[in-house]
């Protein structure tokens, strides 16, 4: 069993990304559930989703300071959504930062120390530029399956698992952009 | 057995379809959008976006009639543009079963307000199920659609946005049920004149009855027995916050939430000195339990706005039940001393904008220039309330802004105090929004001679909730083409003299066309015109800033576009983002914004 949260901004496929784990979770025998963000929060607002499976699961929502896994699609989101991740949690993080309005506006500083913060509370913290690794695969779009592919090293699924649900779930166009990203996340450092 | 993974709207449909709902109609909007989107995929079904929620719950109510098993789907506020139908629904019952999903949005996601879809069902006399995770949804649909034919009456099934958009595991055989009954004409029945809604308000009042002594047995109606030191009672996705955050107690969960289940709640409360009501929103169940005389704890302790989440349920609770339990925390263990407030809090905020190449941001850009007083509504366009457009006063509800416009105008009118804002009033509406709720207004302004501007924000497609086809655009939910509402006519056959077409990409022209309609002493239309840059996604190239040009003014920054930013005191486009719309470009003085050319 395990809680996972996937913290990013609208637009970058985290919510894609929350429902390929939670198909690899259910196709395990687990009860899944996960929590997911539409509508309004979608244009370019801060958008988390979480994914939590094990023999039976209640909420969707995950309790704070519970997450064994952190998934930041963005450092700032990643900051926001750490109070989730349980002191010593495995974070995944991919280095990028996309100023929000009220900073472009210059009416609010992007924190500096980011990594550092996340790095302070995980056991464990992989930080890789998702969006170079992805494009290295065929599309920048592929990001969030890169970033499952980190996230797979530590998760005891099988590769086929994950290969068949990245073919069902990803629209057809950009299924094999997802499958090198995702291939590429899972080895890459190892 | 198949097992998938559904959101609860999915199982929604999926409920629906496979319990034989032949004719189902909607109005998008979030949480509940996925709903008709889903089932129209399935063959069979009649499914329709209509114009807005009251005609769709008044073509259920036909359809219902007709012998057809039928599925009305809205968000909460939906049902107060429905409630009128949805009182006298009742009283007439149903020949095949109706069920109206109805979905609520605690913590107001992507809501104008988060008011409690419950006390509709008991104002109208209506049975509410309620579930919990997917696996009852797609349950429900069916067990709802036979309570309605049991009963003769429309039931609703409650969501809420943490049912509707949240996926679990769902056990189902692809089977389709037949149910296709006979139509016969009963006019004391269905025909509410005076005479015959008196015979049929004590049917409804009986019908109550036989829903209670029904609501007792139910299956959905379940006693956990654990602890016996502790009752809970609570229901729909409570439930889930309420097991999580208190493991060992004794839970009443509450499937067939109204009529009340009095005998089971008194059978069950007399197990334990005092019960705790787990619930969002309104103290809906809480003052039922009071009225019935028992001891219960509600929301003196649990929040009544905002969404719950288990922390909530567990911190709200958690002393009261350590009172009664002697077990620390009552069993709910916090998060560790600073996980609970992580500094998330000191972070900046990054609120929804308007996308880059956003056709609205140019009319937006214009009003702010002008100083007017923007009586606005509710759509994408509505982000631009956030600086630095800065560009709405109002907004209430769907359609609001037309009637908001006449009314600030008859009062500035007669006024001393706002002499200057006088003439100065628009209204701003989205297609979509427009033939939902604003027509009725405009012909309202017409009739009682207001000398104002409506401004269609026309982009083509309902774009807030995920570009939904709507009477305008000439497509179906089925996919269908059909007659495409012409947007020009109509304003001019309800007596508009003045209506003109704009492109907002053109700034220009957008501004000569609102100063002179603004200025004319009559009821104007203004219809900006360019489809959503989300949803048509055209290649356009994108534009530079050449740097030695920019003279660091901030001019273009005034458009408030997520792909223009400041690097040092130079203006920078981030190319990947840019649509090409153009509009920095118009309002740059030295001309530094150039198109990216192919030849570099
Ligand atoms: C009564 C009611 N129904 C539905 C909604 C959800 N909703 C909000 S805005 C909107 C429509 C927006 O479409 P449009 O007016 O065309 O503007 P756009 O988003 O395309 O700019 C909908 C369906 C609501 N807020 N109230």
């Amino acid at each position: 069993m395990a809680d996972v949260v996937l913290a990013g901004v609208g637009g970058q496929g985290n919510v894609l990304s929350a429902r390929i784990l939670a198909e690899v979770a259910m196709q395990a025998g687990f009860d899944v559930k996960t929590s997911e963000v539409h509508g309004m929060a979608q244009r370019g607002g801060s958008v988390v989703c979480m994914v939590r499976w094990g023999d039976e699961v209640h909420s969707p929502l995950i309790p704070r300071g519970r997450a064994d896994f952190l998934v930041a699609f963005e450092l700032l989101e990643g900051v926001r959504y750490l109070g989730y991740l349980r002191p010593g949690g495995t974070a995944v993080v991919n280095d990028y930062r996309l100023d929000p309005l009220p900073v472009l506006r210059g009416d609010a500083r992007y924190p500096e120390n980011t990594l550092e913060v996340m790095r302070s509370r995980a056991g464990e913290c992989v930080v890789l530029d998702a969006r170079e690794v992805a494009a290295r695969a065929g599309s920048p779009r592929a990001l969030g399956s890169c970033l499952l592919g980190v996230l797979s090293r530590f998760l005891a699924f099988p590769a086929e698992a994950w290969d068949d649900a990245l073919r069902r779930l990803v629209p057809s166009r950009a299924v094999e952009a997802n499958l090198r990203a995702f291939a590429l996340g899972r080895k890459e450092g190892m | 057995m198949i097992r998938a993974l559904l959101s609860g709207n999915e199982a929604v449909a999926l409920g629906a379809y496979h319990a034989g709902v032949r004719v189902a109609a909607a109005y998008p909007g979030t949480p509940s959008t996925e709903i008709l989107e889903e089932l129209s995929k399935n063959p069979g079904v009649y499914c329709e976006w209509s114009p807005n929620e009251k005609v769709a719950l008044e073509v259920g109510i036909g359809s219902c009639l007709g012998g057809a098993r039928t599925l009305v789907a809205m968000k909460h506020v939906g049902l107060n543009v429905a409630a009128d139908p949805w009182m006298t629904l009742p009283y007439i019952g149903v020949n095949a079963g109706l069920v109206l999903a109805v979905a609520d949005d605690p913590g107001m996601h992507s809501s104008q307000n988060e008011q409690d879809s419950r006390f509709y069902a008991r104002m109208a006399g209506v049975p509410i199920l309620e579930p919990s995770d997917s696996a009852e949804t797609y349950e429900m649909v069916k067990a709802a659609l036979e309570l309605s034919e049991r009963h003769d009456t429309p039931v609703m099934l409650r969501l809420e946005t943490r049912v509707s958009h949240s996926r679990s595991v769902v056990r189902y055989r692809d089977e389709r049920e037949e149910v296709d009954l006979p139509y016969g004409k009963d006019a004391v029945k269905r025909v509410m004149v005076p005479g015959h809604a008196r015979l049929r308000h004590p049917v409804l009042l009986r019908r109550l009855e036989g829903l209670a002594r029904e609501a007792e047995g139910s299956p959905y109606n379940r006693v956990e027995m654990r602890s016996t030191r502790v009752g809970l009672v609570t229901s729909g996705v409570c439930y889930q916050y309420a097991r999580e955050a208190f493991p060992e107690a004794s839970v009443l969960k509450l499937g067939f939430v109204y009529p009340f289940a009095e005998r089971l709640l008194h059978d069950f409360a007399s197990h334990f000195h005092r019960l705790y009501v787990v619930e969002e929103l309104e103290p809906f169940l809480e003052e039922g339990l009071k009225a019935m005389g028992l001891d219960v704890v509600g929301k003196a302790r649990v929040p009544r706005d905002g969404e719950l989440d288990p922390d909530l349920v567990g911190e709200s609770l958690g002393e009261l039940i350590e009172m009664d339990t002697g077990v620390k925390g009552g069993g709910w263990s916090p998060p560790q001393a600073g996980e609970r407030l992580s500094p998330a809090s000191e972070l900046p905020l990054r609120p929804p904008v308007m996308c880059p190449g956003c056709p609205h941001r140019g009319l937006f850009y214009v009003l702010a220039r002008l100083k007017l007083v923007v009586s606005s509504d509710i759509g994408c366009y509505t982000l631009s309330v956030l600086p630095p457009l800065s560009g709405i006063d109002c907004q209430v509800c769907m359609g609001a802004s037309v009637g908001m416009a006449l009314g600030l105008e008859k009062a500035f009118a007669a006024s001393e105090a706002n002499l200057d804002k006088k003439g100065k009033v628009v209204g701003v509406l989205g297609d979509s929004t427009f033939i939902h709720g604003g027509i009725g207004g405009l012909i309202d302004m017409v009739y009682n001679r207001t000398p104002c501007t409506i401004i269609i924000l026309d982009n083509r497609t309902t774009a807030m909730t995920g570009f939904q086809d709507h009477p305008g655009t000439g497509k179906t939910l089925m996919g269908e083409t059909t007659h495409a509402l012409d947007l020009e006519e109509l304003c001019r056959a309800v007596g508009v003299e003045s209506v003109r077409v704009v492109d907002p990409w053109d700034l220009a022209a957008t501004e000569e066309a609102v100063r002179e309609e603004v200025a004319a002493d009559r009821t104007s239309v203004i219809i900006s015109r360019r489809a959503c840059t989300l949803q048509v996604r055209e290649e356009r190239p994108a534009f530079r800033v050449e740097e030695e040009e920019c003279t660091g003014c901030k001019r273009c920054l005034r458009l408030g576009c997520p792909a223009l930013v400041m690097r040092g005191d130079k203006a920078w486009v981030d190319e990947s983002l840019c649509a090409g719309c153009s509009l920095c470009a118009q309002l740059c003085g030295p001309g530094a914004l150039r198109e990216v050319r192919a030849d570099g």
